[in-house]
């Protein structure tokens, strides 16, 4: 096992600690000398690790990748302020005695304060209770730099009162993690060359890290400073080479500092420094630690395959042989490996390396293939091509609930797509307009039993958020069951054990002569009772001990997201069962509907021609109304809502009475609408649309609303210029009376279209907003978990709840959120 | 019945609601004896089935069982309550962006506000919510002008609208006359005129005057913009735009025991924490609800347990439960990263790593669910 990390501690730095860990003091700004060799005791020096591929470390002797770089150190001429605590310096200097460097205020005060430091801060003593000296007033003058009473504070002497102060005091303040006056930089780490390589281009031009760029200048102020320090050049030099010097450093910590202009490469593009390194998305803590790139995974677009398991996921062949699993060479599948290893890298079940147990690693390639298979021994490890039964991880984005990460089991297949029944197109949302998808490959035995015992997407069915089956039939599934379990379907016995058998199931035997299409669907129903309402509101579905007795299986029966029957399967026999039945009922509605032929034509949608007169003689009667309303309303007449205006309570009138239109146009047109055609059967099976839909294209369109109103914006007073300014009336502000099938006046379409972009733009905005909430709640929540002794904690141990959910229930087992009262 | 004696001795074996279901179940099949016994034990059975499994990572399941679902709701506000006179409310996903960041003012704060026995009828439950609303001056009133000969304003009274909130016009003119102020209001005829108290006052003097004065506060409580009475199943209710629950609690037929606010922080402060738990939790479930998305009401108990098992009530976020993490390392990965590592250093503080981030970050198991137990798998030898 390797070393376990048991806790991590955050301190300063001290100069002494700086020089221990270092290899050595950076003075020389030259990254290489003549040679192209790195210099000595250069920002480059060979000492703090290597960089250039086989390259042995000076320091640790360890080769590229395994030699994690050393720590040097500059050796500041002038002492300068940490810019990250210049806060803290600031509090210190407010909260010390300036004489006898205690804090300022007696210890009785200081044991009640929470935070003595920054309470005493915002104190501004004037008089030290201790020594009775008069204080100064200190001041801090952006971005780093100090007055005590008026007068210039340099970092050397911030850090002389600072050594003065007693480790007493610094714990009275609650400071653990170091010396104050370690916050005055006198030596600055230099990060080792590994966490700045620099890089080759194609011109054998060497491009350096702005990590290096900015060490550079850094050093080279620095010896400026100690040269003019030395020869004894005025003050005011020094000082303002000083000045410089902090503000190298400075922007080595951060190159964001308000009030700091960034120091930019010569490019004129801002240098990226430590802070930019560790920061938001792409930073390290987001972008590398939190979320890392993995090894043995690939990603490509996805296609449906009807016929493969709601468990499966085709893998194209060419991936299965560039993703391996690592396996263990035994007395039983020694023959086997032997075999694989034998095939080569190129050819399908193959492998592409071979492990020895003394860690030896070779690459299997077509010429050494069968040498290598006649080497092999028990206890090797042979790298092999994924195959048909292999556990995989599939996932597409965004994640947005456990859901979107399931594993699969593998199954080869020629073509270049991911495969995926479409049963498990909801769990992840996908589509096939060019939808991409990632696998990933366990690579360990305790990963694959994982996946396979809780990830596994039959263990998946029915989903933590309500408690019921999130996989099921969608579209044609649905609408081939509903058809099928339709009264008047009828089989000769061949035809029937055709489709069964078609379907999966080669052992069903009917014995009559002919067969409804209810029995056929009953060959598949598990033993089991139950009775729901249907999607379609016929009569209710009642299955008595795996045989559907009454109804059509519709939406609320198999759906995702509905699915009673589903449920219930998945609660009386398992998720295995349920599998297997969701295979079964699939793909014998695609049978049946193959063999049925299922299609749509505009002609669905016929309406009567006195239906649609009733339809334009109701939206005349509303608009007539509407613009009774809107006389009534320009005469005063207007009976006001409370809490609107008079123009607010006109609106709502007329849309409310537009709305009336709308309804019993949906009324009409269902009533009207040939009750077998294809249309109607997806709106009623609940497979695709609504009565809605339906209403829209053989009906009425209607009102087009931005921002739940109806539409007013556009030109002055009106919506398009050929309407009268001022003009109230349902026609000027978005109402569409033509439906979809007679087609739209160009003025309609306009307004239909001002609708649809607000919804581009809403979506668009809420993917937005609800990521991040996502993100926090996700943030705020991951630390809880059911302890053993059954309370939900969070990582301090602090009780969130006695019982989770209040009665201990978990939703992810439940029936809908309750614990099934049945009778057997 | 019997029924409930049976169910009554299972003590502490079921959860009340399961018991109250299984005594419904029990009395709309009306089972026998043994059938009823046979049904408890199932019940038992299926309760066992269904709790939690030690090391379940609720937080995350949770989270994402409320943020999926918050990708399909709307972002527009509604109108609610009563068939056409509505209340506007914030509705959809920047409601519960606002519950869970526990905002100090919310978009539209609003009460729901019961009454006692005697004013469960239309005509008492309209007085009452005239009590509540907030009277203007502006709501009276059919016109203003401005005398410029006299140096006075003067407003029309609208005798219905002052009929409406049951006032008169001796009335009016007293509330005109309370408080500190810079005129006298008196009633000439169906006429308020104010008169500035200084004789030397300029026309914008009297515009400014007449602005204040139209917005001055005659009658209700204060900040409460409308209140709508609704009868839902022979209960008057009253819905309000606008929250003073401390006010509004004192008003006679207001009954104290059940009238809510919207707002959590102000039943934080009226009623407590404990109320304001119930609220986070009410209004959270409400709002994916309202959108007609199914979500377990478990799932938002979490997340207002988080909110407030410290006493006070705390966001979802930055400011709040993520920025208080006991780890440094989790909270450097959520946001303003090199702060936190700065902090941490001068405190010296120390991570634990005992929960999931920091692992992720150091590439160690995860203590939840299965990584809770050291559990080493050993292949077989062979021989």
């Amino acid at each position: 096992m390797p070393h376990k990390i048991n806790k991590i501690e955050f301190k300063i730095l001290s100069p002494q600690q700086i020089k221990e860990m270092a290899v050595g003091e950076i003075t020389d700004p030259t990254l290489y000398d003549k040679s192209g060799y790195p210099a000595e005791n250069g920002v480059m020096d060979p000492r703090m690790g290597v960089i250039d591929p086989g390259m042995k470390c000076r320091t640790c002797g360890k080769s590229i990748g395994s030699c994690p770089g050393h720590f040097g150190y500059i050796d500041l001429s002038r002492p300068v302020v940490h810019v990250r605590y210049v806060k803290t310096v600031y509090k210190f200097l407010r909260a010390t005695c300036q004489e006898c460097h205690k804090p300022l205020g007696d210890d009785e005060e200081i044991e009640e304060m929470e935070d003595p430091l920054y309470e005493l801060y915002l104190k501004k003593r004037k008089k030290c209770p201790h020594c009775d000296a008069e204080q100064d007033k200190v001041k801090r003058k952006r971005p780093h730099n100090f007055t005590l009473g008026g007068r210039q504070l340099n970092p050397r002497e911030i850090r002389e009162w600072f050594e003065n102060i007693s480790d007493e005091t610094i714990k009275k303040f609650g400071i653990n993690g170091g010396r104050p006056e370690w916050l005055i930089l006198t030596l600055l780490p230099v990060p080792p060359v590994t966490m700045r390589p620099s890089i080759t281009l194609q011109s054998s031009q060497r491009s350096e890290d702005d990590l290096t760029h900015k060490l550079v200048d850094l050093i080279r102020i620095n010896q400026r400073l100690a040269d003019n320090i030395e020869i004894g050049a005025p003050d005011f030099i020094i000082d303002d080479l000083w000045e410089l010097l902090q503000y190298h450093v400075s922007t080595f910590f951060d190159n964001n500092l308000s009030s700091v202009p960034q120091a930019r490469h010569r490019s004129g593009r801002a240098l990226k420094t430590l802070a930019q390194r560790l920061k938001s998305k792409q930073g390290r803590f987001r972008g590398n630690l939190a979320g890392k790139r993995v090894d043995f995974s690939s990603r490509t677009v996805i296609s449906p395959d009807p016929d493969i398991s709601i468990n499966d996921v085709g893998v194209p062949e060419q991936i299965a042989k560039e993703i391996t699993i690592p396996e263990k060479v035994r007395e039983d599948n020694l023959k086997e490996l032997k075999s694989l290893v034998k095939n080569g890298p190129e050819n399908h079940p193959g492998a592409n390396y071979l492990k020895r147990p003394d860690g030896g690693k070779k690459k299997i390639t077509e010429d050494n293939c069968e040498k290598i298979s006649e080497e092999l021994e028990v206890g090797f490890i042979v790298e092999r091509h994924l195959q048909n039964g292999d556990v995989a991880l599939f996932n597409r984005q965004p994640s947005l609930h456990r859901m979107s990460l399931m594993a699969h089991r593998v199954r080869i297949m020629p073509g270049k797509t991911f495969r995926l029944n479409l049963c498990v197109c909801d769990p992840y949302n996908a589509d096939f307009d060019g939808d991409e998808m990632n696998l990933h490959v366990p690579q360990t035995a305790e990963a694959r039993a994982e996946a396979e015992e809780l990830m596994l997407v039959q263990e998946n069915i029915r989903s933590p958020r309500f408690g019921g089956p999130i996989i099921g039939c969608t579209q044609d599934h649905i609408s081939g069951l509903y058809l099928l379990t339709g009264d008047d379907v009828e089989f000769d016995r061949k035809t029937a054990q055709e489709i069964v058998t078609q379907a999966g199931d080669e052992d069903v035997v009917f014995e009559s002569e002919t067969v409804t299409g209810k029995e056929v669907f009953s060959k598949f129903i598990p033993d089991l009772t139950v009775v729901f309402d249907s999607e379609s509101g016929d009569e209710k579905v009642i299955i008595e001990n795996g045989e559907l007795k009454q109804g059509r299986i519709d939406e609320a029966a198999v759906g995702s997201f509905a699915g009673k029957l589903t449920e219930k399967i998945e609660r009386k026999h398992g998720t295995e069962v349920t599998k297997d039945f969701l295979d079964s009922i699939s793909r014998l509605s695609l049978e049946y509907l193959n063999r049925r032929g299922f299609s749509m034509s505009i002609s669905d949608l016929d309406i009567t021609e006195e239906s649609k007169d009733e339809i334009t003689n109701m939206i005349n009667d509303a608009e007539e109304d509407s613009h009774r309303l809107i006389q009534n309303f320009e005469e005063g007449d207007i009976d006001q809502i409370p809490g609107q205006t008079k123009k607010e309570s006109l609106e709502s009138h007329i849309n409310r009475r537009l709305g009336q239109v709308q309804n019993s146009a949906n009324d009409v047109v269902g009533n009207d609408l040939p009750q077998k055609s294809s249309a109607v059967n997806m709106a009623k099976s609940g497979a695709r649309g609504g009565m809605v839909q339906l209403s829209q294209i053989a009906g009425v369109v209607g009102q087009q609303t931005l921002e739940g109103n109806r539409i007013h914006r556009g030109y002055k007073d009106r919506t398009l210029s050929l309407f009268e300014r001022g003009e109230l009336s349902p026609k000027a502000h978005g109402f569409v009376s033509s439906s979809f099938k007679s087609g739209l006046s160009p003025e309609e379409f306009y307004f239909l279209v001002m609708n649809g972009r607000e919804g581009l733009m809403d979506t668009s905005l809420r993917t937005r907003k609800s990521g991040y909430m996502e993100r926090r709640l996700v943030n705020a929540l991951q630390d809880l978990k059911v302890e053993t002794d059954g309370t939900v904690r969070d990582n301090r141990k602090t009780i969130i709840q006695f019982t989770p959910g209040e009665d201990g229930v978990d939703p992810a087992k439940s029936k809908e959120g309750d614990v099934p009262i049945e009778i057997e | 019945m019997n029924y409930e004696k049976k169910v009554n001795k299972l003590e502490g074996k079921l959860p009340e609601r399961v018991k109250n279901r299984l005594i419904e179940k029990m009395e709309e099949e009306e089972l026998k004896g043994q059938e009823a016994d046979e049904l408890i034990e199932n019940t038992k059975k299926e309760y066992k089935r269904c709790r939690f499994e030690a090391g379940e990572a609720i937080g995350v399941i949770a989270a994402q069982s409320i943020s999926e679902p918050a990708t399909q709701m709307t972002m527009r506000t509604y109108h609610v309550a009563g068939s056409a006179q509505g209340v506007e409310i914030t509705q959809g996903l920047p409601r519960l962006i606002e519950v869970v960041d526990a905002r100090k003012t919310i978009k539209t704060p609003s009460m729901d506000v019961y009454l006692e026995e005697e004013y469960q009828n239309e005509e008492e439950a309209r007085n009452v919510a005239n009590e509540i609303r907030e009277t203007k001056l502006v709501d009276i009133i059919t016109e203003d002008r401005i005398d410029l000969l006299n140096l006075v304003v003067e407003f029309d009274i609208d005798k219905e609208a002052l009929k409406g909130v049951n006032m008169d016009k001796e009335e009016a003119i007293g509330s005109l006359n309370k408080g500190r102020r810079k005129y006298e209001a008196e009633l000439d005829g169906n006429v308020i005129k104010i008169v500035p108290k200084d004789d030397d006052v300029s026309v914008r003097d009297l515009q400014k005057i007449k602005n204040k004065v139209m917005d001055k506060h005659m009658k209700g409580i204060k900040g409460i913009s409308q209140a709508v009475v609704t009868e839902t199943q022979g209960m008057w209710t009253i819905q309000t735009l606008g929250t003073n629950l401390k006010k509004v609690l004192k008003v006679e037929g207001v009954n104290p025991k059940k009238t809510v606010s919207s707002d959590p922080r102000e039943m934080e402060k009226v009623f407590g924490i404990e109320a304001c738990r119930n609220t986070v939790l009410k209004e959270g479930h409400k709002t994916i609800k309202d959108q007609g998305l199914d979500v377990d009401i478990r799932h938002m108990m979490l997340v207002a347990d988080t909110m407030t098992v410290d006493g006070e009530l705390k966001a979802i976020g930055r400011y709040g439960i993520a920025g208080e993490k006991g780890s440094v390392l989790a909270r450097a990965s959520f946001e303003v990263t090199v702060r936190h590592l700065t902090d941490a250093a001068i405190e010296g503080e120390v991570d634990d790593l005992n929960s999931t981030v920091e692992n992720v970050i150091i590439n160690q198991t995860v203590p939840v669910g299965t990584g809770m137990y050291d559990v080493v798998y050993k292949p077989e030898r062979s021989e």
